[in-house]
């Protein structure tokens, strides 16, 4: 397919701990096509930053790349040396992190940061300063030209998630990265970053991966949304067909305990009992096997393959399998 | 940051003269007439009366502290009882050995520890960490005047390299002479300013806006030298502000070890020989140059880092 912009092909990652190795991804695979806005759902701890720094290469030390590609435009980013890989970032590839009042440098002014960031640009100066102010407009920062003298102390969280897309979306990125870019904001600040999102996203014709564990968001901004489970994709497809049809046990209890898809009021919230497995001490058979009301004997046997059902979606559970209605 | 400057300023000031009443009082407060110390048991009571009366010590409290104040803003720090010469005068012909010396230990021990802190830093747990560490914890360990009395021992008796005592001549002779010196009293501090650094750069390395930088592709270089060490030195000016007081202390070893004129063997020989005028206008001074120091390293932390600038 010509149209692939990133690809992840059975990507395994482990963190070497003194506990034995951690597996934190195992066998990830999923596509970004150009343009596309692909929406990534997992709770805490299911390896959505870990797949994130494995694309971008800002791993932690202990990190260790077990199988499997991360191909971008063709070429797999973990072969590629550090210098490459260096150049790819901020240019091709851009991201916009969780935390906006962590996300900026305390002591250097926002214009500095934002002429730092344009280091592969040979414009002048001054050039350099009228686009981080062109930038800062677009993204709704009033009275950009002066703001730029300004440290990102002098901003609120919202202003500063605002300045990390348009740090993000000045390279014009063939693919941006936002790793719960509205987690640590409050709702109305939410629905406008996303409205920005979705504008920015329309003029710069960038693909996006969004990570959230928000499933409103998700379906409001994505196109296609690839469910994580401590580890691994469960489930992947459209939105349309992740949330009317889901075929994996894991998404149908993730949309029921979504607060924004329960109608009436509860005493008690819904959750999904038990915990997520010891990524160090993978039991084997399916992965959710422990909190799944419909696991089989086989589910204990044997890991569920991810397959395809219908035309792009895939899931991972025996139930879809025919054998298993006997 | 003019207003900032301006208060903190005021501040220092504030505190001067809060620690200089706070010593005179405690110096009028030390059992013993000093009239009697001065002139010593054989002396006429006409002659204390008249010394008395020269010092003021005949007037209440309050009164002997103003005289002092008016005499202090006129730059008068008294007169040396033995050999009548202003203080002032006496104090300032030392300080600037001892200035040369503090700054000399200062830059290079600065220097060294910040440069020894950040490579292990960048280079946590290999064996250059390892040994860096090792280092700087035996060199914080070393006691001052022992650095002091080997490093003569060695390389002005033994191997000769440098001169052993006094401050010499001229400007490459005054250097030749700083060396040994500032390697005696600066030696720990290398230690300490690097085990500091190392310690400040990994928490400043591991914070979110680091990862940011990179993830623009911002030179490895560049991160670590202007996006993390210009947050992970903050702590660094602050204690080399306050250390300035320390160096002080460690100045009197050094200048006793090699026979250097100075404030610290100022203080010690009049202090032997109870010449308090002197004692008072050294303690002065270096209270003073404590005083500057710390709002010095306020100053220079409000440059680098505008949050401190609004929290004043």
């Amino acid at each position: 397919m010509t149209d692939t912009l990133l690809e992840i092909d059975r990507l395994s990652v482990d963190y070497e701990t003194a506990r034995g190795d951690l597996k934190a991804l195992r066998e990830i695979s999923f596509d970004v096509r150009k343009g596309e806005i692909v929406g990534i759902v997992g709770e805490s701890g299911c390896g959505k930053s870990t797949l994130i720094s494995s694309i971008l290469r800002l791993t932690a030390p202990n990190t260790r790349f077990r199988q499997g590609a991360v191909r971008f435009k063709g070429q797999d980013l973990l072969q590629l040396p550090e210098r490459k890989m260096r150049d790819l970032r901020g240019s091709d590839i851009s991201i916009v992190f969780q935390d906006p009042m962590q996300t900026h440098n305390p002591v250097l002014s926002i214009g500095q940061q934002m002429l730092d960031i344009q280091h592969r640009s040979k414009a002048s100066k001054a050039e350099k300063r009228a686009r981080a102010a062109q930038m800062l407009g677009a993204v709704g920062i009033p009275d950009p030209e002066a703001r730029l003298a300004q440290f990102p102390h002098e901003f609120s969280g919202g202003m500063r998630q605002r300045i990390a897309i348009a740090m993000a979306l000045m390279s014009e990125p063939d693919l941006l990265i936002a790793d719960e870019p509205t987690t640590a904001l409050d709702a109305t600040l939410e629905v406008q970053i996303i409205e920005r999102l979705q504008e920015l996203q329309q003029q710069f014709d960038c693909a996006i991966l969004f990570i959230s564990h928000h499933l409103g968001v998700i379906a409001e901004l994505c196109d296609r949304v690839v469910v994580m489970y401590a580890g691994a994709v469960v489930e992947s497809g459209e939105v349309r067909e992740i949330f009317h049809d889901p075929k994996h046990p894991y998404t149908r209890r993730l949309i029921d305990c979504d607060p924004g898809h329960i109608k009436e009021r509860a005493r008690v919230l819904p959750t999904i009992p038990g915990e997520v497995p010891d990524l160090a001490n993978l039991p084997g058979g399916c992965i959710f096997r422990d909190r799944c009301d419909q696991a089989m004997p086989r589910c204990a046997a044997e890991v569920p393959p991810l397959t395809q059902l219908k035309d792009g979606h895939h899931a991972a559970c025996w139930l879809n399998h025919k054998e298993a209605a006997e | 940051m003019l207003l900032y400057a301006i208060r903190r300023f005021g501040l220092a000031l504030l505190i001067l003269i809060v620690a200089v009443t706070v010593m005179f009082l405690m110096i009028r407060a030390v059992p013993g007439d000093p009239v009697q110390i001065m002139l010593g048991p054989r002396a006429t009571p006409e002659l204390q009366a008249r010394l008395t009366a020269e010092l003021a010590l005949d007037q209440p409290i309050w009164k002997q502290l103003l005289i002092f104040y008016g005499n202090l803003m006129q730059g008068d720090l008294g007169i040396d009882v033995f050999s009548g010469r202003s203080v002032t005068a006496i104090v300032f012909e030392q300080l600037p050995h001892t200035l040369a010396l503090i700054f000399a230990s200062i830059i290079w021990s600065a220097l060294l520890g910040i440069g020894l802190g950040a490579y292990a830093a960048a280079h946590p747990n290999t064996l250059i960490d390892r040994i860096a560490a090792a280092l700087s914890v035996s060199f914080v360990a070393a006691p001052a005047f022992v650095v002091a009395l080997l490093s003569l021992l060695i390389f002005a008796v033994n191997l000769q390299w440098f001169p052993a005592i006094g401050a010499g001549e001229g400007f490459w002779g005054r250097l030749d002479h700083l060396v040994l010196p500032a390697f005696a009293i600066g030696l720990s501090w290398v230690g300490y300013i690097a085990r500091l650094v190392r310690a400040s750069m990994l928490e400043v390395m591991g914070e979110s806006h680091i990862r940011t930088a990179r993830a623009f592709g911002i030179h490895e270089r560049r991160v670590v030298m202007v996006y993390a060490l210009r947050i992970a030195i903050l702590p660094v000016v602050t204690v080399i502000g306050v250390g300035m007081g320390f160096l002080l202390s460690s100045a009197v070893f050094a200048e006793i070890v090699f026979a250097r004129p100075g404030l610290g063997k100022l203080v010690i020989d009049s202090i032997t020989t109870r010449n308090y005028p002197i004692v008072m206008g050294s303690v002065l001074i270096s209270t003073g140059l404590f005083v500057v120091s710390t709002a010095l390293a306020d100053l220079i932390n409000a440059w680098l880092d505008p949050r401190a600038r609004t929290a004043a």
